[in-house]
């Protein structure tokens, strides 16, 4: 007999569809890569990094001192001066492409372990961040040979040595648009990668010794603040550039004042995401849904308040509302996981601290229904609505998975609003009118203006800051301007 | 909503209302989810889900009674080896083989569809399409899957696209109405959006992408933008209202990713095929194919599968 029975309203799950990590091999113990093989640190000082998804012990690695600092810088000195500067730029862009197929051969091993050390979800690491690591060495790769077609008549020249200090956000992206740039215009680099995630920059160590790159053009040494302090204040650096925290950015200027090391920071952000009420409605939840929980909301660049028109505020947040239950969060490594794990318990409290200061204010908000893991660092998916210009979490950067959503009238009061904080990193603007795209475009203080959507990234455009979210430009021509000597230096 | 009677001001009313539509960003949600990756206890059940909401389908003009009878016989056992797997939910014909259907399903449970109003193009006047949806009743069809007038709906005239959608509607009787837009002949989505307000305003049961005629037929990003018009419509009325995509899906990877899409917009209400169809010709052997390599690991020649 047949089975006639209707199946109704099947609740259909997703059987857990796992990345296996066996092709990644993780060493017990790092030390530091410094003129082309890796070194012990010279007070033998180890520290561990974990999966913030389990709090498992991944690995130790070297917490270099001020020695292996200068170990360091003297090698890149050497290198640049010896090798690498005097070397034709067509040789040096055979050796960047070399590195961004190799990175493109081990997309997934480097995608794999960039989900294990930070707790992003595998989608995204293997979708959007390496595929975006090897797409910006290409890049700069073909601009090697063709800085006198960039910058005409100013015969433009390296440099030197450049100290680069990057965040735990997007490990392996925001090594690329450091290091990428940096060689291509000719310099050697001293690279700092974050405290919680340094395995990926010592897997492209690694990459970097296959690929016969010259030792000492790139070095890579972990380590937490004080490393960073230690590259920052070391005399034979020419150039600083430094992806993180407002806070540290400042100290960082003051520290080298004086010095004529040259800077470029990219800091902290507090994006807009605007919607105005003749929005394509359901792709604008989607662009507030990415702009605000891809790689939990760590993005500096971050759509985190959400400024829609007054007249479809109740729509829009009913909508938010039903699509925050449809987020997917969890193990990382599951291939349809949406939103995975905070990337450190410090992280973890900082966003803890933030939302209770917006419950404190008495300010409504809704959570997502997930399930959260019980070992390692977790936050559902939230959204405050009703938010004030005054209130905390209206100010302040807490780069984690919450929204602060607020009402305008007019544009003017949108511009007002979205451009009334400190910050000046990114802006999203949701509307079907062109012109209001290039009007609101003119006005919004932000380095990135999105239109109709959020979130996009190519190396052929320049990103950066206004005001407090820092200041020079990664990616595209103006990414080169700050590794090459010229009229602006 | 709308006012009635409807006017011709009312259906512009109704039609500017509808939310527009951003194509890049509404690809890129279908890009996104279809990456889902679907394995293993939740592949086997979505597909004999995509089996029990088939409506399997011949629409040729060299159907013939014998044709019809083979078809009736795959969807009341897809697979004449086993017996556990679900019926298809309806075969769908050309009303002239309704009777045929109808006999050969008995009391199966398997539904007669059957297209009507001068399927596909719909391009004779009102008076006749009504009688072509009698006929169709009268003859046994649990199910009607109507055209809209397109030519009307790229003219402006939402009234007259409405009234028929209307009439039809009163004529169905007892029957289902499926509301085929013809969404390849549209140009837009912002079209896709607007036509499916203006179908399920006139009281459409079902929205249907395609007529299987006209390429492209059934596609993800359309379905996408319907399946969130049936969401606003249920926001707004609380009716729910089903989705027929049709032509063109001929894998069951491709199906999995329609079911990904239904279960990501509207939820497990609508997961059954009283809320969903598939609207395939060719659909269901691979869907037959890939249980078999589910549950056995191996991939089975072509030839154990019958053609009907």
């Amino acid at each position: 007999m047949t089975d006639h029975t209707i199946e109704k309203g099947i609740e259909w799950e997703y059987a857990p569809s796992v990345q296996g990590a066996e092709m990644v091999s993780i060493a017990s113990t790092y030390g530091l890569f410094i003129d082309g093989a890796f070194v012990d640190p010279t007070d033998g000082e180890m520290f561990p990094t974990i999966n913030p998804a389990t709090e498992e012990q991944l690995s130790s690695v070297a917490a270099a001192g001020v020695a292996d600092i200068d170990l360091a810088v003297k090698a890149a000195r050497s290198a640049f001066e010896n090798v690498w500067g005097p070397m034709k730029p067509a040789e040096r862009a055979k050796y960047l492409y070399r590195i961004a197929r190799l990175l493109q051969e081990r997309a997934r091993e480097f995608a794999i372990l960039e989900t294990l050390d930070g707790g992003k979800p595998i989608k995204e690491s293997r979708d959007i961040d390496i595929p975006l690591v090897a797409a910006y060495f290409f890049y700069y790769a073909g601009w090697a040979d063709k800085l006198d077609y960039a910058f005409p008549g100013i015969d433009p020249k390296p440099i030197g040595v450049a100290g680069q200090i990057i965040p735990w956000n997007f490990p392996m992206l925001m090594l690329a648009w450091k290091i990428a740039p940096a060689l291509a215009a000719g310099n050697t680099v001293v690279l700092k990668p974050a405290e919680t995630t340094p395995l990926t920059a010592l897997l492209f160590a690694q990459l970097c010794a296959e690929a016969g790159l010259p030792d000492g053009v790139v070095n890579i040494v972990t380590g937490d603040g004080r490393t960073g302090a230690a590259i920052v204040e070391h005399p034979d650096i020419d150039k600083i550039a430094f992806t993180g925290s407002t806070g540290v950015g400042k100290a960082i200027r003051r520290a080298i004042a004086g010095t004529g090391k040259k800077l470029t920071l990219e800091l902290g952000g507090k994006g807009a995401h605007i919607v105005f009420d003749d929005a394509p409605l359901d792709q604008a939840v989607e662009g507030v849904i990415n702009g605000i929980f891809f790689n939990q909301g760590h993005v500096c660049c971050a759509g985190s308040r959400l400024l829609v028109q007054e007249s479809i505020r109740d729509q829009l947040l009913d909508k938010l509302r039903s699509r925050l239950d449809t987020l997917r969060v969890g193990n990382p490594l599951d291939k349809n996981t949406d939103v995975g794990a905070i990337n450190s318990a410090a992280q973890l409290q900082r966003i803890e601290a933030l939302v209770a200061s917006g419950r404190d204010a008495g300010v409504e908000m809704f959570q997502s229904s997930c399930d959260l893991p019980t070992k390692g660092f977790w936050y559902a998916p939230t959204v405050f609505t009703d938010v004030s210009q005054s209130h905390r979490i209206a100010q302040e950067e807490i780069f984690g998975p919450v929204l602060a959503t607020m009402t305008f009238r007019t544009p003017d009061e949108a511009i007002e609003k979205a451009n009334n904080t400190p910050y000046g990193l990114s802006a999203g603007v949701w509307t079907t009118k062109g012109s209001r795209i290039l009007w609101m475009a003119d006005r919004l203080r932000a380095g990135v203006v999105w239109a109709n959507t959020f979130n996009k990234f190519d190396p052929t455009s320049p990103f950066g800051g206004y005001k407090e979210s820092g200041f020079g430009r990664e990616g595209g021509r103006h990414g080169l301007l700050p590794y090459l000597e010229g009229p602006w230096s | 909503m709308l006012t009635q009677p409807a006017t011709t001001q009312s259906l512009r009313t109704l039609v500017r209302s509808v939310p527009t539509v951003d194509e890049v960003a509404a690809k890129e949600r279908v890009a996104a989810l279809g990456k889902r990756s679907i394995k293993k206890e939740s592949k086997l059940s979505a597909l004999r889900m995509v089996i029990s909401m088939m409506d399997l389908t011949t629409l040729e003009g060299k159907d013939t009674p014998g044709k019809v009878r083979q078809l009736c016989s795959k969807g009341m056992r897809p697979d004449p080896t086993r017996q556990d797997l679900p019926t298809v939910a309806a075969i769908c014909v050309y009303p002239a083989h309704i009777a045929t259907a109808r006999a050969a399903l008995g009391d199966s449970g398997v539904k007669v569809a059957s297209v009507a109003t001068y399927f596909p193009s719909g391009q004779v006047s009102l008076e006749v399409k009504v009688d072509d949806v009698r006929e169709a009743v009268k003859a046994g069809a649990d199910e009607i899957d109507m055209v809209i007038d397109r030519g009307a709906f790229l003219a402006g005239d939402y009234l007259k696209v409405f009234e028929e959608i209307l009439a039809v509607r009163a004529a169905c009787g007892d029957a289902h109405l499926k509301v085929i837009l013809e969404t390849g002949e549209l140009g837009t989505l912002d079209n896709v959006r607007r036509a499916s307000a203006i179908a399920m305003a006139g009281g459409a049961h079902f929205i249907k992408t395609s007529t299987g005629k006209v390429s492209p037929a059934a596609t993800l990003p359309v379905t996408l933008v319907m399946l969130e018009a049936i969401r606003e419509h249920h926001a707004a009325t609380g009716e729910m209202i089903g989705m027929k995509p049709a032509g063109g899906i001929r894998t069951a990877k491709d199906s999995i990713k329609y079911l990904v899409l239904l279960s990501e917009t509207l939820g497990s209400a609508w997961m059954s095929n009283e809320w969903f169809r598939f609207g395939a010709s060719s659909l269901l052997n691979d869907v037959l194919m890939q249980i078999r390599w589910l549950e056995t690991g191996r991939y089975q020649s072509p030839d154990y599968f019958t053609k009907d």
